[in-house]
């Protein structure tokens, strides 16, 4: 019996946090009479994808899930990139001094951005950068590789050692055994790293949100963000943006999870 | 032999290049160059004027710094304590009863449940909750029909409320974290430290407190500290929830600096908020690492 009640009020739990999404999904899909009539939490009669059509063109949406995608998948592959050539000197290589590059790396990743943001505003100005995805990109390809160096540091230096040997023994050079043993051998560990620095990237609000600011260069969460801060949308269009703005996530998660078990698995075999 | 080592070690420097370039572009010289301009005063456009340290003494006489403050402190509450707290017992619970009993695979969709929100980008859960909290919204709609409606209030535009709700969303963003990670420390810890107790007739509270609990500490203690740190820097959810409003209730050192460097255009004060924060938040992540390291080698 008490088990069950265990298992009740989890269920209560889980429904409790997924109210919100049920709640947004069910206003998106109504049109602004019906939300008048019923209220919120009025199930919608006849379904409408109208208000979802109709703030997709107002902000461009297709434009700005472009944009996101551009950023943080060119992020997340620069951050992969970077920390792997730091992982392997540090973790490989042993190079002198690498605890406390290391560290510089982990308080890298611990700095809050605003105390970075107003220089890296006049920065991105003077040289041209400023409103352009570059200048997102740049940022946080080491803000992200600096968790990644973390990360894979540890990883490689626990990387066999035999294999590195018996690469070296039949003339590999640093380059080589780098492209050919360590980062095929640690593809799982880089995976995870890639969704990681993908979905950070994608969720980032702060500095896109004082980088960018014309409609052609705006993230999906900046361009949410702002309109949402103008209170200019009705109750069925916020639903709507929210909806949209939820739903990449969800995506996203479903992937997600099966990279981690990918990841945790292969770890687990090695 | 040793000088070939040290050709070798030598020659690896050379795969750091580009991320030490980097870090020094994008993160140390800017952020020396804030702690410069936390010197001076500066409207953002021509020269900065050297004042010396009278934006720190004009901070620590400044009310809505102090406040700002304050509410970091009820986020941190927010965000670390109560997700720390309430995950712990989820997890326990997913893990012993609902794992053992009902199969991993409830137990893997309830976790996902929780964790879901975890994915969303912090603006978007703020648009959201924004909607759900607004005096016309779901929370007072949904008040009304359960036969509460003396209870609806106006969650984000009362000042004495709005803390509380923000706090309230927060923690619904945040609980899935621990929840995820504890749930692998278990799985990592000894399960028969566990039927030993069980076998000696410990109440589940008794074991969850002195068998599991010990067991997972260093997870607790990475989830505290990433929490703790994450609270100080809240930002998005403000943002898009409230602006700091109304009339300052829910303002944080974060928002602080940002509307004295972009909408105030005091640079050199948001500067200097944006200084302390920092110094604060390297030292909390030292001093947690320093008892964490204590309480590894006891």
């Amino acid at each position: 019996m008490k088990r069950h009640a265990v298992l009740w009020s989890l269920i209560v739990l889980a429904v409790a946090m997924l109210a919100p999404f049920v709640i947004v999904a069910l206003n998106a899909l109504k049109t602004p009479a019906q939300y008048a009539s019923g209220g919120p939490l009025a199930l919608p009669t006849d379904i409408t994808f109208q208000g979802i059509a109709d703030f997709w063109d107002r902000v461009d949406f297709g434009r700005k899930l472009l944009n996101s995608f551009i950023i943080s998948g060119s992020v997340a592959v620069l951050a992969v990139v970077v920390s792997v050539l730091n992982a392997y000197a540090l973790g490989i290589g042993r190079v002198r001094g690498r605890l406390w590059i290391l560290i510089a790396f982990l308080v890298a990743n611990t700095l809050p951005q605003e105390a970075m943001v107003y220089p890296l505003y006049f920065l991105a100005k003077v040289t041209g950068l400023y409103d352009t995805q570059l200048s997102v990109i740049v940022i946080f390809t080491i803000v992200q590789a600096a968790f990644g160096t973390y990360l894979l540091t540890s990883t490689y230096a626990g990387f066999p050692h035999e294999l590195l040997e018996a690469a070296r023994i039949d003339g590999a050079n640093k380059w080589q055994v780098l492209v050919r043993i360590v980062v095929p051998v640690s593809r799982p560990t880089l995976g995870v790293l890639f969704v990681f620095s993908f979905i950070w990237t994608w969720n980032e609000f702060f500095l896109p949100l004082v980088l960018l600011i014309s409609n052609d260069t705006q993230t999906v969460p900046v361009a949410l963000g702002v309109l949402q801060g103008q209170r200019l949308m009705d109750a069925t269009m916020t639903s709507a943006s929210a909806l949209l703005g939820v739903i990449p996530a969800i995506v996203f998660f479903l992937i997600f999870q099966r990279t981690l078990t990918r990841g945790i698995t292969a770890g687990a075999v090695k | 032999m040793i000088t070939r080592t040290v050709r070798e070690r030598g020659s690896y420097l050379l795969f750091l290049i580009p991320g030490a370039l980097l870090l020094i572009a994008v993160i140390l010289v800017p952020f020396v160059m804030n702690v410069g301009i936390s010197f001076t005063r500066w409207q953002g456009v021509g020269d900065p004027q050297w004042t010396g340290l009278d934006n720190y003494t004009r901070l620590f006489g400044d009310s809505t710094f102090w406040s700002s403050f304050q509410h970091n402190l009820a986020l941190v509450v927010a965000m670390a304590i109560l997700p720390t707290a309430a995950g712990l017992v989820v997890a326990a619970a997913l893990f012993d009863v609902i794992g053992k009993r009902f199969g991993p695979r409830a137990a893997s969709v309830l976790r996902a449940c929780v964790y879901l929100p975890q994915v969303l980008p912090v603006a978007v859960a703020g648009i959201v909750w924004s909607w759900i909290l607004a005096p016309q919204g779901a929370l007072n709609e949904f008040l009304g029909l359960a036969g509460l409606g003396f209870l609806a209030q106006n969650w984000l535009g009362d000042p004495d409320i709005a803390l509380w709700s923000v706090m309230g969303v927060l923690l619904w963003i945040q609980l899935g974290y621990p929840v995820v990670i504890f749930m692998a420390g278990l799985q990592r810890a000894d399960p028969s430290l566990h039927e030993a107790a069980e076998l000696d007739g410990a109440s589940w509270w008794g074991r969850f407190w002195h068998v599991t609990v010990p067991q997972i500490r260093p997870e607790v203690f990475v989830v505290l500290l990433t929490c703790t740190i994450a609270a100080l820097k809240v930002f998005g959810p403000i943002y898009v929830l409230t602006r700091g409003g109304p009339g300052g209730a829910t303002n944080v050192p974060s928002y602080f600096s940002f509307q004295n460097f972009f909408e105030k255009t005091q640079v050199g004060y948001g500067a200097a908020i944006a200084t302390v924060l920092t110094v604060l938040i390297l030292v909390l992540t030292a001093v947690f690492l320093k008892v964490q390291n204590r309480g590894e080698r006891a």
